[in-house]
């Protein structure tokens, strides 16, 4: 059992574009609303994952950052999985959750290898897929912002996020959004994903305080203003 | 065919304001699509060349300042304030030109975003290239910010007499690497650095101050370089002279700006003095700190549409906090449809200001819940801007001060209702 949740944000220099750092902030708050203590771990290159990660967050790059981790990550990737197993709650977003599956096969270079944490695969596209997005869920209906020329697609060890209502998802032809595995969520989804799906936030969290071996008591609290903003999200063009 | 071209330039601006509808950048476009080659035909009539500014935050601000402080010794054409495709310089070309087709001037000052700064190249070559920094900004539009910078280094090797770097940012002064022509740099001293953050520093809690790479271990010596800054006036080292310079615009960031108008000014052979005299008597930038009055408050236009921006916006409005604050946040297509930079903002500093904050425009309600997040009060949502302001302005003292951040869309619509009442000097 642990006194505090530890909140370790992966690659927070590295792979942070789109407000990504967002997420670990609305997971931060949300606990201390409820007057659980956190820390927040900030893991880059070289660094050890620390053995207390009770949930792990992971944002979109560069490509150039993208190209920094690569080591790292396969270095990182036995442990990262043993965790997953374990049900240590993970939200990896764009560049993240690419990687996190088998691999990522650009036009004209050699297949990058991911970690296989998740049953996915990603190809490199013809055009990038821009603009908001819309993704009913077993949270509800999800609104993000997407931006990827990777499309991804799902294998058999994976179920979908959601299903896109507007926008273009994983590959943009499958109509199929993230993945989920254990307790571990994939996504295309910048905003941050979790300000305007305070559902999915207290689901990785519940999941969090099980891994930190606390009780699973999270307090409603007051989501009207996410939830409005996220109904005026939906309302907007692509 | 200049001359055809510049008379259905005209014409269509003609109509325009028959129609009771300002110029704008539709003349610059009918003409574009008849006579690809009018813009540079036109600009090489000019004896002094043309100086490009671009960058991530500060074009507009930095521009009407270059073109002021030319004028003193030269006929400067530039283009109207935020109107930075080339189908504006067109435009500007078109309403600059007699009827005859003469182009009475002897130089441009051109503001040009990123992208048409590197089309823009293509057609003409530059005299004069002034790049202030790169930042992340409507990355919906240009992909990743080190793509942006690609496309400046297009614009710097394009330069035939000269480019302007800021030597403190990273990815800018990386790009004197691509200079065909001598480099001037601009700086700020090591004692502000922590103001002017890189885009790295800002977004991985990077210690301020650190070199950031890209430009060797030995930064370079800085033509004009920032020395120290208080709201209202700014010291720059110039070689072994320290001067002080008032400044109209608010915000340590327009002094920054200040201190590459007066490089890119010397570099035109403009006497230091002179230059510093005329820099005094440039009014503020359309929204870029400038004020109005509205029922006995003054209301300040804050342009705020990216993290770096956003944050030199707050910083410049510590000195004297608001007594009201407005945060007007659109997503139209010019602003970016893409919200999510709003949580690379540190918002904390609004939970000093003394009165109430307010939220407006098309995404009122995801900037409230970003405040709510950072712990910051907010006193009402409102998504109509007019609504916003005339509340904001009813809730201030009589003599108060409101302060207004927002995005680009919404700062055209708010100046459309505020700004042609008579301004008041900050």
């Amino acid at each position: 059992m642990s006194r505090v949740v530890r909140v370790v944000h992966l690659y927070a220099a590295e792979m942070n574009i789109y407000g990504d750092n967002g997420n670990a902030q609305v997971l931060v708050r949300r606990l201390q609303w409820r007057g659980i203590g956190v820390e927040v771990s900030r893991v880059g290159v070289g660094d050890p994952l620390p053995p207390d990660t009770h949930v792990l967050l992971g944002g979109g790059g560069q490509d150039a950052g993208q190209a920094v981790i690569t080591d790292d990550l396969a270095a990182k990737g036995p442990d990262l999985l043993a965790m997953a197993a374990d049900g240590v709650p993970m939200l990896l977003v764009c560049g993240m959750y690419q990687m996190a599956g088998h691999y990522f096969a650009p036009f004209d270079a050699p297949r990058l290898p991911g970690i296989g944490l998740l049953d996915v695969h990603t190809q490199a596209g013809p055009t990038r897929l821009i603009g908001n997005v819309v993704a009913d869920s077993d949270f509800g209906p999800l609104v993000g912002y997407e931006n990827h020329s990777g499309l991804t697609h799902l294998g058999s060890g994976v179920r979908p996020l959601g299903r896109t209502a507007t926008g273009q998802g994983n590959n943009g032809t499958d109509g199929t959004e993230g993945a989920r595995v254990h307790n571990v969520i994939g996504t295309y989804l910048h905003g941050p994903l979790l300000a305007k799906a305070p559902a999915v936030a207290d689901h990785l969290l519940a999941a969090a305080l099980d891994a930190a071996g606390l009780p699973p008591d999270l307090a409603p609290l007051d989501d009207s203003l996410a939830l409005e903003a996220a109904r005026i999200a939906r309302s907007r063009p692509r | 065919m200049s001359l055809l071209s510049t008379w259905l330039g005209k014409s269509v601006q003609g109509s325009l304001r028959l129609a009771g509808r300002t110029g704008g950048t539709l003349p610059g476009k009918v003409v574009e699509s008849v006579d690809s080659r009018y813009l540079a035909r036109r600009l090489a009539t000019l004896p002094h060349g043309v100086t490009v500014v671009s960058g991530t935050n500060g074009k507009t601000t930095t521009t009407k300042m270059l073109a002021q402080v030319l004028g003193g010794q030269y006929r400067v054409l530039t283009n109207p304030t935020g109107s930075n495709f080339t189908r504006g310089a067109v435009s500007a070309i078109v309403d600059a030109s007699t009827w005859g087709g003469r182009l009475d001037y002897d130089l441009a000052v051109l503001e040009l975003d990123e992208a048409y700064a590197a089309r823009f190249v293509e057609q003409f070559p530059p005299t004069r290239v002034v790049v202030l920094n790169v930042l992340r900004d409507q990355m919906d539009r240009f992909g990743e910010i080190d793509h942006t910078a690609r496309l400046l280094g297009r614009a710097v090797a394009a330069a035939t007499g000269e480019v302007v770097l800021n030597r403190d940012d990273p990815r800018v002064a990386g790009l004197a690497a691509l200079a065909r022509v001598p480099v001037r740099w601009f700086g700020v001293a090591p004692s502000l650095r922590s103001i002017f953050r890189t885009d790295d520093e800002l977004h991985a809690d990077a210690p301020t101050g650190s070199d950031g790479g890209g430009r060797g271990d030995v930064a370079p010596e800085a033509a004009v370089e920032l020395v120290d800054y208080a709201p209202g006036r700014a010291r720059f080292r110039v070689g072994a002279r320290t001067i002080e310079v008032a400044l109209q615009a608010e915000g340590a960031h327009n002094a920054q700006n200040a201190a590459a108008v007066l490089a890119a000014a010397l570099g035109e052979g403009v006497e230091l003095d002179q230059a510093v005299r005329r820099l005094a008597a440039v009014p503020p930038a359309f929204g870029r700190g400038e004020a109005v009055r509205l029922d006995g408050r003054t209301v300040v236009l804050q342009l705020a549409k990216n993290p770096g921006g956003f944050r030199l916006a707050l910083l410049s409005q510590q000195a004297r906090p608001a007594d009201v604050s407005v945060v007007a946040i659109n997503d139209e297509y010019a602003d970016g449809r893409d919200v999510s930079w709003l949580w690379d903002v540190d918002f904390t500093p609004l939970r000093d200001t003394r009165g109430p904050v307010l939220t407006a425009g098309t995404r009122a309600a995801d900037m409230a819940l970003r405040l709510a997040y950072d712990e910051v009060p907010v006193a009402e949502v409102v998504p109509d801007l007019l609504d916003a302001v005339q509340r904001a302005v009813r809730a201030a003292p009589s003599d108060g001060r409101v302060v207004v951040y927002t995005t680009y869309t919404a700062m055209w619509r708010l100046h459309e209702h505020v700004g042609r009442r008579p301004g008041v000097p900050e």
